[in-house]
């Protein structure tokens, strides 16, 4: 099974992605694109295990009421540098409540788990074979200026 | 000014001990060229055309000795023995090397000094006018806002990755000098009838390829909500700003295809989520953070007048007229030193001058000094009966050439020279303009005109707010320049209008005559260069440059 970073630990992992926006898959267990959970949905539920996840250019509201019927969505990073998906995880988590699991997928870097757990992240597939020494990277910095995911109020109300 | 605190020094070293270990892995192949890029820009580290350019944070341009003497050791050290002050009030080091550079980071951790987040697709450090809390026009200090906007986007997880660059300018005074109209966000402090605090948002300015002025989305944002605001206007831009094409990935273009009114209603949606959240300032904060911008422990001093200093000698009363500013305490005067000797890179000044002027600003102030997008530095509390006194230091020194505000106070990028960016070389062009004309009665008789030059398009030299604005241009693998008039910064502020054709290298000191020629023939009595071009158009301009 593939590893992944989740809570902070290296785990196995048996979620796989479904790229394919035509095609259902046969089974549960796969992260499925939006557009086919918006054409499918029953078909899906009835596989078992599905989650949803993001492209770049899918705003979480057009998850619309599904968004906490699930376990867990993912956002897909097409490229590291494309930092849409920082602001879906807050919305996700600030805005829409969502409190499952919150998958990071695609291409993105180490060192953005430091920013991507504070805007609401709990899992990666980070594309790396040193996952353990990625770790180190949730510890860039202990405290931050600003409220997020991981500690609601400013420094300056806690100074 | 602001002073660090437990919180700030630790998130300092921690950066310094992250971009070490980013280096480290960098250097073993472990990070791909491409992946460690925005991790050096984000750290203010260019690969340049000669070599690495460190650009190290100034937050909104006010230093102190201490910091002053780091630099010139850090530049003596690792360098060649000068700095460069930018157009957006930082210190560029042209020569570091790659592996050095956490070392550098490192020493400017010690004087609280950092290079966070000036450079890469992040909020860019905030600048402020350079008078803040001396001008004498001034309607609020801007710097404690500017110190409470760089905390929030220091490291702020969100927005590390946007579309684009971010720049904010705050300005308090009534004179723009922070070029608010052009920036992605420019905020002018303003008064109600009441006399409370407010900040007029302006979105969406901006130069480069496509300059524009910038749009009002709020006429009067309470301070409270500065934060979050800032950070509803931050969110939209972060997920509907385009990623397809660099060169509309500005938040201008966004907010030119939504339209200022669209864009300012998604804007007060998200607004909506996060207003009076716990990112809303308290006035303890707003106390906390003036605190740190209290007036020294200025004399009661008379005020003198200024004619009467000016008759101790003719080339001191040049220098006073135009490199000093009225201060907004009786007996006191804001100096400008002027990084502007000809020969020299505008905005460069070595480690020994940075070691006087260090020694300066405690002797002559209280040991604050800034920078400016001028590229040039203040001392902003100067008695005035020590005028001549400093003055005679300056001339010393090589900083007192009396040109601020003149023709020849050009700001300058560093061009073909450095930059691997550039079209054309920009500081021979500067130095070409200070040479034709050295004769300072003429330069005078001209009044105030902003030169700005930039290499390309990316416009660091600000070529489109210049009164004159040259910028190099590439035409069939030949430097050309292109010539712009009519620009201006101020809160009435226009992008400059293409003269016509560009021209050689060596014809732009001519053109330049030219243009001027035909400014003196028009002007009216004590018309500036800006006032003439607006009442007489292009016309007149064009025809004599290409007669
Ligand atoms: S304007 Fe162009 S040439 Fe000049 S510094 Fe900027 S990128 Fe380089």
């Amino acid at each position: 099974m593939p590893k992944i970073i989740k809570d902070l630990n290296v785990v196995e992992d048996s979620w796989q992605v479904w790229r394919d926006t035509e095609s259902l898959p046969t089974s549960g267990g796969y992260i499925v694109p939006l557009a086919l959970w918006q054409a499918h949905k029953d078909a899906l539920l009835a596989l078992g295990d599905i989650a949803v996840f993001l492209a770049s250019d899918q705003s979480p509201k057009l998850l619309g009421a599904d968004i906490n019927s699930f376990a867990l969505i993912a956002v897909d990073f097409p490229k590291f540098a494309d930092g849409r998906g920082f602001s879906y995880g807050r919305e996700l988590r600030e805005q829409h409540g969502f409190t499952g699991e919150l998958r990071a997928i695609g291409d993105f870097m180490r060192d953005q788990l430091y920013f991507l757990k504070r805007c609401g992240f709990n899992s990666f597939a980070l594309q790396s074979d040193e996952l353990d020494e990625a770790l180190a990277s949730f510890n860039d910095f202990s405290d931050a200026y600003q409220p997020s995911i991981d500690q609601a109020l400013p420094i300056f109300r806690r100074r | 000014m602001y002073a660090y605190d437990q919180f700030d020094r630790q998130l300092v070293s921690q950066r310094v001990a992250q971009f070490r270990d980013q280096t480290q892995r960098y250097l073993e192949g472990k990070i791909s060229d491409e992946q460690f890029l925005p991790l050096r820009l984000q750290n203010g580290l260019y690969i340049q055309r000669l070599a690495p350019m460190l650009r190290i944070a100034v937050p909104y341009g006010t230093l102190n000795a201490e910091q002053l003497r780091k630099l010139a050791s850090i530049t003596r050290k690792y360098d060649k023995g000068y700095a460069h002050i930018s157009t957006r009030q930082n210190v560029q080091l042209n020569w570091p090397k790659l592996e050095e550079v956490p070392d550098i980071l490192e020493e400017l951790a010690e004087v609280e000094m950092h290079a966070v987040q000036t450079s890469g697709n992040c909020i860019r450090n905030v600048t402020a006018d350079q008078f803040s809390g001396v001008a004498a026009d001034e309607v609020e200090d801007a710097r404690a806002y500017c110190e409470i906007i760089r905390q929030w986007s220091t490291f702020h997880p969100e927005f590390a990755f946007l579309p684009r660059k971010f720049k904010i300018a705050v300005c308090g005074s009534a004179s723009d000098r922070a070029a608010v109209m052009v920036h992605d966000i420019g905020l002018q402090i303003v008064k109600d009838a009441a006399g409370n605090t407010a900040f007029k948002v302006i979105v969406g300015g901006g130069l480069g390829r496509t300059p524009v002025i910038g749009s009002v989305i709020n006429e009067a944002l309470e301070p409270k909500h500065l934060l979050t605001y800032l950070e509803a206007i931050l969110r939209v831009y972060n997920q509907l700003g385009r990623r397809d094409n660099k060169f509309k990935a500005r938040i201008k273009i966004l907010v030119r295809a939504m339209g200022a009114e669209a864009f300012k209603a998604d804007v007060e949606k998200e607004w909506a989520h996060i207003k009076d959240g716990a990112l809303s300032l308290t006035d303890e904060e707003i106390s906390r953070a003036q605190s740190f911008f209290q007036p020294p422990a200025y004399e009661s001093l008379p005020q003198q007048d200024m004619q009467a200093l000016a008759l101790e000698n003719a080339d001191f009363a040049r220098w006073l007229q135009h490199n000093t500013h009225a201060h907004k305490v009786a007996g006191y005067r804001i100096v400008t030193l002027a990084l502007k000797t000809t020969g020299v890179a505008p905005g460069d000044v070595t480690a020994e001058q940075l070691e006087v002027i260090a020694d300066l600003g405690e002797r002559y102030g209280f040991g604050e000094i800034r920078s400016t997008h001028q590229q040039n530095i203040v001392l902003p509390d100067v008695r005035q009966q020590d005028l001549l006194a400093l003055w005679k230091e300056l001339v010393e020194l090589e900083v007192a050439s009396p040109v601020v505000g003149t023709l020849n106070d050009i700001i300058c990028c560093p061009g073909g020279d450095f930059c691997s960016l550039a079209n054309a070389k920009s500081i021979p062009i500067a130095e070409a303009i200070q040479r034709r004309f050295e004769d300072l009665d003429y330069v005078y008789d001209l009044g105030e005109i902003e030169l700005n030059i930039s290499g390309c398009m990316n416009a660091c030299g600000h070529h489109h707010i210049g009164n004159i604005g040259i910028l190099g241009v590439d035409k069939k693998g030949q430097e050309f320049y292109q010539i712009s008039l009519g620009g201006s910064q101020g809160l009435d502020a226009s992008i400059g209008k293409i003269l016509g054709p560009s021209f050689a290298q060596d014809e732009v000191p001519n053109v330049i005559e030219k243009v001027l020629e035909t400014f003196v023939s028009l002007r009216q009595p004590e018309e500036r260069f800006l006032d003439t071009f607006r009442r007489v158009g292009m016309d007149p301009f064009k025809e004599r440059a290409y007669a």
